[in-house]
């Protein structure tokens, strides 16, 4: 799937809740079921601050994509970042580099990409994206 | 003891008072707005707005500076301000009331301008663990600049101010104590005329930190013998933009102009300049002459409601509220002092302070989740932030209800 198919089944999930209740459910579920981070990535260096909940994120090129893990300390925003990991992770370093993220709007939960930086999301699609970039250039990162 | 034991208070018409704030009637997601963040800003009453738009409609004009009609007009209105802030906390003398940004622009310019004055190599500001950043920055940087260090009165287990320590870290290395009289994060009132008298008779000033107690409690200047005071307009009722920095006289004449620019100067050659007296000599440039009107507006408002009723009626509501969260099980307060005003800081069980506060705001229900600008204290008590609920006049036992149930959804949601 490519990164646009990747978002609009994600849209199409959630166009099937009824309330909030049942989306944030959904969501929180996501939260606590993925394993989504190797402890050892779970380091400083690995982290990105949010002014409120923290972020994980590791990137690794292989064959060409980039396989992300992520985990975050608070349950919406980690499930979240598993949705935001889904979307990108596999895909090449361009097509990442290149993709506009339209789902976190589409579903509701702009807020989360808003220009508060409270939960680490906005700065971690940023982070994924400069991973590509490097990937892309051939840099060590 | 709190004024509101002494002195005879009537019940307020809490419904009312409600009608006298528009934005209270507000939906959010298709709910009755509960608007439990009155210690990051209170809402507006009517008599404030209208305040603005009269003055924007009527007699907008630039203050203390024209011969025009407007002008003095305005000039008037905004000198009325001052002596209302001067009479609602007893301040000796109007030109005791220095018109700023609000809290922190206040803190920064007596950091600035007391530190450059006073303090020298090796002397001390002494602070207090619950410090809002804002009372924490400004004397790190006054401090570095003039080689002079930050100490800081520890904080026991329940948020309030180990007063032994303090005693021991009030040494003569200490030029100033700068604490805040109500933490923002805990509620925590703590007892200033103790830390005053105690550093009066050492000859060390004091400032404190009234931005959320000025809203809540009686505040006497003369009373309490305080030599500096900053707090801020929109956390009382006022609009943003404005504050206030009380100094007593002899401490603002000895200390320098803050800031240069128009207003503040008696005249200007390319050889010298002289400062023009107080309180102009800290007003550089055109001032927020609507903002200080409306904060008159604002100060009107408080004395016809009562300081002491609001009060009064506002530490029911805290108990109430109190009581009602201590049901919740794995519910913890942040901060279990004796004397507590303003706030309530909790978590429940493992949840996430930043979780808990979105799963609400979908509810209607505007609370602050974080480290609330005190992160020294998050790093004291061992925890990521809090959330906290924070009342004002308007809120009612109803409001709460609501919070607790939706306390309850989230932990079904997120537990």
């Amino acid at each position: 799937m490519t990164i646009k198919e990747q978002q609009d089944a994600i849209i199409e999930e959630f166009s099937f809740f009824n309330d909030w209740t049942e989306k944030y459910e959904y969501i929180i579920q996501l939260g606590k079921e993925l394993p989504l981070i190797d402890e050892q990535y779970k380091k400083e260096e690995n982290l990105i601050r949010g002014c409120q909940s923290k972020v994980w994120l590791h990137a690794a090129l292989k064959d060409g994509k980039v396989y992300f893990t992520a985990d975050s300390d608070a349950l919406i925003t980690k499930g979240l970042v598993s949705m935001m990991v889904r979307v990108l992770s596999g895909q090449s370093p361009k097509d990442i580099a290149d993709a506009p993220i339209y789902f976190i709007d589409e579903i509701g939960l702009k807020s989360h990409l808003s220009m508060t930086r409270s939960n680490g999301l906005l700065s971690m699609l940023k982070q994924m994206k400069l991973y590509s970039v490097a990937f892309q250039n051939n840099k060590c990162i | 003891m709190t004024t509101s034991d002494t002195i005879p208070t009537h019940a307020l018409d809490i419904e009312k008072i409600r009608k006298d704030f528009p934005i209270l009637q507000t939906k959010v997601y298709g709910k009755p707005l509960v608007y439990f963040d009155n210690a990051a800003t209170t809402q507006k009453p009517l008599p404030v707005l209208k305040s603005l738009e009269e003055y924007y409609k009527t007699y907008n004009s630039n203050v203390h500076r024209g011969v025009h009609f407007l002008s003095q007009q305005a000039t008037d209105a905004y000198e009325q301000a001052r002596k209302k802030v001067a009479a609602y906390i007893n301040a000796a003398y109007d030109h005791e009331i220095i018109f700023t940004k609000g809290t922190t622009n206040s803190i920064n310019l007596v950091a600035s301008s007391f530190g450059r004055t006073f303090l020298t190599s090796g002397d001390e500001v002494l602070i207090s663990g619950m410090e809002h950043h804002s009372n924490i920055v400004p004397w790190q940087l006054i401090c570095e600049q003039r080689n002079a260090s930050l100490k800081v009165i520890p904080v026991d287990d329940n948020g309030e101010l180990i007063m032994d320590a303090f005693e021991k870290l009030l040494t003569d290395k200490v030029k100033i104590v700068a604490v805040t009289y109500v933490s923002n994060t805990l509620g925590t009132v703590n007892p200033v005329r103790d830390i005053i008298g105690r550093a009066h008779a050492k000859n060390i000033p004091v400032l404190l930190d009234a931005a959320q107690a000025i809203q809540h409690m009686p505040v006497d200047v003369q009373e309490l013998d305080v030599d500096f005071i900053a707090f801020s307009s929109h956390k009382m009722y006022g609009p943003t933009g404005i504050g206030i920095l009380y100094g007593k006289e002899n401490w603002l004449n000895e200390i320098p102009p803050y800031e240069g620019g128009g207003d503040m100067i008696k005249n200007v050659t390319f050889a010298k300049t002289t400062y023009n007296e107080l309180p102009f000599k800290f007003e550089a440039g055109t001032p927020d002459m609507s903002g200080a009107i409306a904060l008159g507006a604002a100060i009107d408002y408080i004395q016809q409601t009562g300081i002491n009723n609001m009060q009064h009626a506002e530490e029911e509501l805290i108990a109430y509220a109190y009581d009602k969260l201590s049901a919740i099980p794995s519910l913890r307060f942040i901060g279990n002092a004796k004397h507590r005003a303003g706030a309530i800081s909790f978590l429940v069980g493992n949840i996430h302070p930043f979780d808990m506060g979105e799963i609400l705001d979908k509810q209607g229900i505007a609370v602050r989740t974080g480290h609330h600008c005190t992160q020294p204290l998050m790093e004291r008590f061992n925890i990521p932030g809090t959330v906290r609920a924070s009342f004002s006049v308007y809120n009612t036992r109803e409001e709460v209800d609501e919070l607790i149930k939706g306390i309850a959804k989230a932990k079904k949601m997120l537990e």
